[in-house]
């Protein structure tokens, strides 16, 4: 068997589909599968055995999904190394998840065609195919290419080459510095400017990956808690607005768990109406997980609505939870207004933070609208920024971007312990060379091109 | 024509390139032959009067490290040391030396002319003697037929040699040497790919004409570094040079005559090296600087000689004068030689192995400027390789090829064997990817061993650098045990350095992690037993300060060795491969890498090339192995 490294993948088709599998092939298959998985340990499991459990973010510990999950060593697989399968629901969200996951435990992302092409290098597949193993390689990777540049719009791209120009420009400098230290027109490169050049960029790039998130949630629906007291309404909320809506109510039965998920389209805005660890069915949460653990949960969601009843005074579980959700999305709904209202609006609105506040009495079908714009409202009005669209939606992207901006993290620490300039360069040339990866520009030779067009050298 | 004689290896030029290449052959003990010119101008400095400097610098330790001549005998000769980037990082650290160009020139034909198996002859070689597509030997002007097994071409920038002053052109190598064309031509019958590239110089200036008052001193480093790891002796008498600048007036007259420069006016057709433009160039890409700088190096201890560093030109020989006589300082000045362009021939290295052996020839090896290159250093270090392979050639073992984690000299070769070149190349600390593990300083460190084993170390050297070794690793261990613990005193002196109170007991090799703590700290607070030589010192700091970023290249190192030793079998068919794009196609034919590794820094050659030439290459192994089995 030759010697690679552990590749990851989404192995099913993207989209639909009650089953997605991620797959693992490699000598670490298996120990970055049991490093994020909580069941049995499968390091010591047969081989070609399947097992339950669960997967939890090491980083988080939060529980992800639940899996079933198979172990096949090497060398009855199919690329002949230690291979793992991990069978998790279909959602999209979840499945990118644990994919991502799998990367940041060490695995690379597969080149297409990558599992075939290891399975033939490893001897699994016969000779005579060797010919249709690099016709497949050749398209899976033209076609990766091109759905890859696709999903680049000029916006991006143009983006990305603006933050290696001043990548290199500063990179250039330090360059310059370094191999004609006697130039006296060339400005030195200190440790402040450094700093100030890789923290505009570590923002933008930042900034990419926060709207990334944004356009995942534009395809994966808006995760959406309903949060109360018990007997505020909370259940006749999510019936009225899957009825309301009619819903496309995808309802994955419970045979491995009990979480249900429902999707209901509010005015073009895709909401999913999730329930992890329980929440909307919860009389308390607090009381149930946690101060800690629910602000962790709830931070999961995009979107809380907050209900409360008209006909009660405010209690202190009404306030944790406002403290709960103070800094996250969050719509406020007052229910029960055909009742008598006892319920102090002015310390609602206090506590409300400027977040709207809606009034329904969803026994009488009325306020329903109001919340409906409410939402529409939110997603729309500069808090999402629908306008600019240009997200990264490529796993290949984000994981680059990712690393791009750990380079910039070891580049800023290096700059506070002090360490010489011609070092803390390193990790910003590896964050240029990584933001290229993106575009697809590797020309080599662009740094020394830019140190002859930016500096006059020379004797 | 006559048998003049039989060698191992015989050398055309002694430049730069040209006595590494004879020394090392002859080190080796192959029987050398080299042939030149003119004996007078051994290892003749044709431009600047300086050795080393930033990537530079650390190709002449290597060369030494390497059994090389150019360190040991820049030490003896120097007129001024110093040591650039002291302020910054340890990869970056670079030694500069003026040369006495007279001495230089005198001492390494002294080194030479000992070497027991080396000959040296002046004479013109005319033709290669080439049978069956094989190199075997050379004839002369004088019709002396020369024969060997392998032979060097290290003929600079004298092939088709054109020098230009204004619109004043004549054939000619440097300094008004004869030019070398009927070689130029045959290799052009045998099939070479040339390419005309273009250099210049500056004017030299008698230095009892020149206002020093008006200038800068640049004076040399009051303990001089040396390159050579064998060196003992300082010169301690060092001369200075000196800095001026050009200023508005300057450049008019460098506009007003741009029309007669040489460069601008169509007369040069060769491509220039962009690090080192004509004060024309300058002029004109940057219009909006008010003045240059400008250097005057003095060109030895025994000659008035001054070189004008900054003003390389082919602007006619009157408007030279009245540039320079706009200068302060050289408002009297008087010219010795005037600036000029050179046009001439170089080979295009991507015909060649990375052992410098032409692919299409056998027993045929080119380095130094002529491979396209630029500057003493460069063409040292492929020389020295030259030397090395074509000894290997004749004695029929093993060649030697430095990988770009290994040497400058590595990256330089596979620079230019790999990718080519459009401009003279230049080596520059950006096309190293492992600056950090190619420091000056430990050159003896990555190459002692190899030197050693391929016979140009002698016993004597090498028992010095074991030890030296052995001392670093002692001293090493010795700190990773010594804990220090927090006290008063500790935390006095550590502030007094800048750093922060000590508050944990800490092993002594942790403690001098901290930027503000050096060896002397941490020596003062746990002396070991015996006063250490600087250059373990030197070591035993770097190693553990710059551990983590040490250890992060090596791993992208271990990563270029895996691909680099998948090895290409060299009978493979890429038009037989399907999948493979056809640019890819035509840049493998040509230059017909040796390992994956090689193939996938070729410009043109994408990752799914890569992808599809590694199944293809497994599969051929697949085969072999399926074939054993039956």
């Amino acid at each position: 068997m030759l010697d690679f490294d552990t590749i990851a993948a989404i192995s099913t088709p993207l989209g639909e589909g009650a089953i997605a599998i991620v797959r693992l092939s490699g000598t670490e298959a298996v120990s970055i599968a049991n490093r994020l998985y909580d069941g049995r340990d499968l390091d010591v499991v047969d081989s070609h055995t399947m097992h339950y459990g669960r997967v939890i973010d090491p980083n988080t510990e939060e529980m992800i999904e639940e899996v079933m999950v198979s172990v096949m060593r090497a060398p009855k697989t199919f690329t002949r190394e230690d291979v793992v399968e991990i069978n998790c629901h279909g959602g999209l969200a979840s499945v990118n998840r644990l994919l991502e996951l799998t990367l940041e435990l060490g695995a690379r992302l597969a080149e297409p065609g990558e599992f075939t092409k290891r399975a033939f290098l490893n001897g699994r597949i016969d000779l005579s195919q060797a010919e249709a193993v690099m016709d497949l390689i050749r398209a899976k990777t033209d076609k990766a290419m091109n759905v890859a540049v696709k999903q680049l719009d000029g916006k991006l791209s143009k983006l990305i080459e603006r933050l290696r120009q001043d990548l290199i420009e500063t990179v250039a400098q330090v360059e310059v510095n370094i191999d004609y230290p006697e130039y006296d027109d060339v400005e030195d490169m200190t440790k402040e400017l450094m700093l100030s050049r890789t923290k505009s960029v570590y923002q933008e790039i930042e900034r990419l990956l926060e709207m990334a998130k944004q356009g995942k949630i534009l395809r994966e629906g808006i995760s959406t808690a309903i949060i109360g007291r018990p007997n505020v309404g909370k259940s006749s909320l999510m019936n009225a607005l899957v009825q309301e809506n009619k819903a496309i109510v995808t309802e994955i039965p419970g045979t491995t768990r009990d979480v249900i998920e429902e999707y209901v389209n509010v005015r073009g805005v895709p909401l999913r109406l999730v329930d992890t660890a329980g929440i909307r069915d919860t009389e308390d949460i607090v009381e149930k997980i946690g101060v800690e653990r629910s602000r962790q949960v709830l931070k999961e969601a995009d979107l809380i609505l907050l209900v409360l009843n008209h006909n009660e005074r405010l209690t202190d579980q009404d306030r944790q939870l406002f403290d709960l959700v103070s800094d996250l999305g969050l719509i406020v709904l007052i229910n029960k207004t055909d009742l008598d209202q006892q319920l102090d609006y002015d310390e609602v609105y206090q506590l409300s933070q400027g977040h709207p506040v809606i009034t329904t009495s969803l026994i009488e079908e009325a306020g329903i609208d109001h919340l409906e714009e409410a939402i529409a409202n939110t997603f729309f009005d500069g808090q999402i920024e629908a306008d600019d669209l240009s997200y990264v939606s490529n796993v290949r992207h984000i994981q680059l971007l990712k690393q791009a901006l750990g380079s910039l993290e070891d580049a800023t620490s290096a700059i506070h312990d002090d360490m010489p300039m011609d070092l803390i360069q390193i990790d910003v040339t590896r964050t240029w060379e990584l933001l290229g990866e993106i575009i697809g520009d590797t020309v080599e030779d662009s740094l020394i091109d830019q140190l002859f067009s930016q500096f006059c050298l020379g004797k | 024509m006559y048998d003049a004689g039989h060698f191992d290896v015989i050398v055309i030029g002694a430049g730069h390139a040209g006595v590494e290449a004879a020394n090392a052959s002859a080190r080796r003990g192959a029987k050398t032959l080299m042939l030149t010119l003119n004996l007078d101008m051994i290892a003749f400095m044709p431009c600047n009067p300086s050795i080393g400097g930033p990537a530079k610098g650390v190709v002449v330790r290597e060369v030494d490290a390497l059994g090389g001549l150019m360190g040991k005998v820049i030490d003896k000769t120097y007129i001024q040391m110093r040591m650039l980037n002291t302020g910054k990082g340890p990869a970056v650290r670079a030694l500069r030396a003026q040369a006495d160009k007279p001495l230089y020139i005198q001492e390494m034909k002294y080194q030479l002319e000992r070497l027991e198996d080396l000959t040296m002859r002046q004479a013109m070689v005319e033709s290669l003697i080439v049978e069956d597509g094989v190199c075997k030997g050379v004839v002369t002007e004088t019709k002396a037929a020369y024969y060997a097994d392998s032979v060097i071409i290290t003929t600079g920038t004298f092939m088709r040699g054109s020098v230009i002053i204004g619109d004043i052109q004549y054939e000619s190598g440097p300094n008004n040497q004869r030019p070398s064309v009927k070689l130029s031509e045959q290799l052009e019958e045998l099939g070479f790919d040339l390419v005309r590239f273009k250099t210049g110089t500056p004017p030299r200036v008698n230095s009892n004409t020149i206002d020093y008052s008006k200038t800068e001193i640049q004076p040399g480093d009051e303990k001089p570094s040396h390159f050579s790891y064998e060196t003992t002796e300082a010169i301690l008498d060092q001369i200075p040079c000196w800095l001026t600048y050009t200023n508005e007036t300057t450049h008019q007259i460098i506009d007003d005559n741009l029309g007669l420069s040489a460069m601008y006016s169509g007369m040069i057709k060769g491509t220039g090296p962009r690090y080192c433009p004509s004060i024309e160039d300058k002029v004109v890409r940057f219009h909006d600087k008010p003045r240059h700088q400008i250097f005057l190096e003095p060109e030895g201890r025994q000659t008035e000689e001054v070189y004008v560093q900054g003003l390389s030109t082919s602007l006619p020989e009157y408007v030279q004068r009245d540039m320079l006589r706009s200068i302060p300082g050289l408002e009297e000045t008087e010219i010795m030689r005037a600036g000029y362009a050179i046009e001439y021939d170089s080979v295009v290295p991507t015909q060649l192995w990375p052992t410098l052996e032409v692919k299409d020839i056998p027993g045929l090896f080119t380095a130094g400027q002529i491979n396209g290159t630029s500057g003493y250093e460069e063409a040292a270090g492929q020389g020295l390789m030259a030397g090395i392979n074509a000894a290997s050639r004749a004695k029929q073992t093993e060649p030697l090829m430095l990988d770009r984690s290994q040497a400058y000299i590595g990256v330089m070769i596979d620079d230019l064997v790999t990718k080519g070149t459009n401009e003279p190349y230049r080596l520059l600390t950006s096309r190293a990817e492992y600056r950090l593990l190619l420091r000056h300083d430990n050159a003896d460190i990555r190459l002692t061993e190899i030197g050693y084993q391929y016979g140009l170390i002698d016993q004597a050297r090498y028992d010095r650098f074991q030890e030296k070794l052995a001392l670093i690793e002692k001293e090493t261990k010795r700190l990773a045990k010594q804990t220090i613990k927090p006290s008063d005193e500790l935390n006095d002196l550590l502030a007094s350095v800048g750093g922060t109170p000590l508050k944990e007991p800490t092993k002594a090799l942790d403690l001098m992690k901290r930027p503000e703590v050096g060896y002397s700290i941490v020596h003062q607070l746990t002396p070991a037993d015996d006063t250490l030589p600087q250059d373990v010192i030197e070591q035993v700091e770097i190693q553990t300060k710059y551990k983590g970023y040490i250890e992060k290249s090596n791993q992208q190192v271990d990563r270029m060795k895996k691909m680099d030793e998948k090895v290409i079998p060299d009978r493979i068919d890429y038009d037989a491969i399907s999948g493979i794009a056809t640019e890819a196609k035509q840049k493998l034919k040509k230059v017909r890498p040796l390992s994956v590794g090689q193939a996938s820094r070729i410009s043109g050659v994408n990752p799914s090339d890569i992808s599809i030439l590694l199944v293809y290459i497994e599969q051929g192994q697949i085969a072999k192995t399926s074939e054993n089995a039956e």
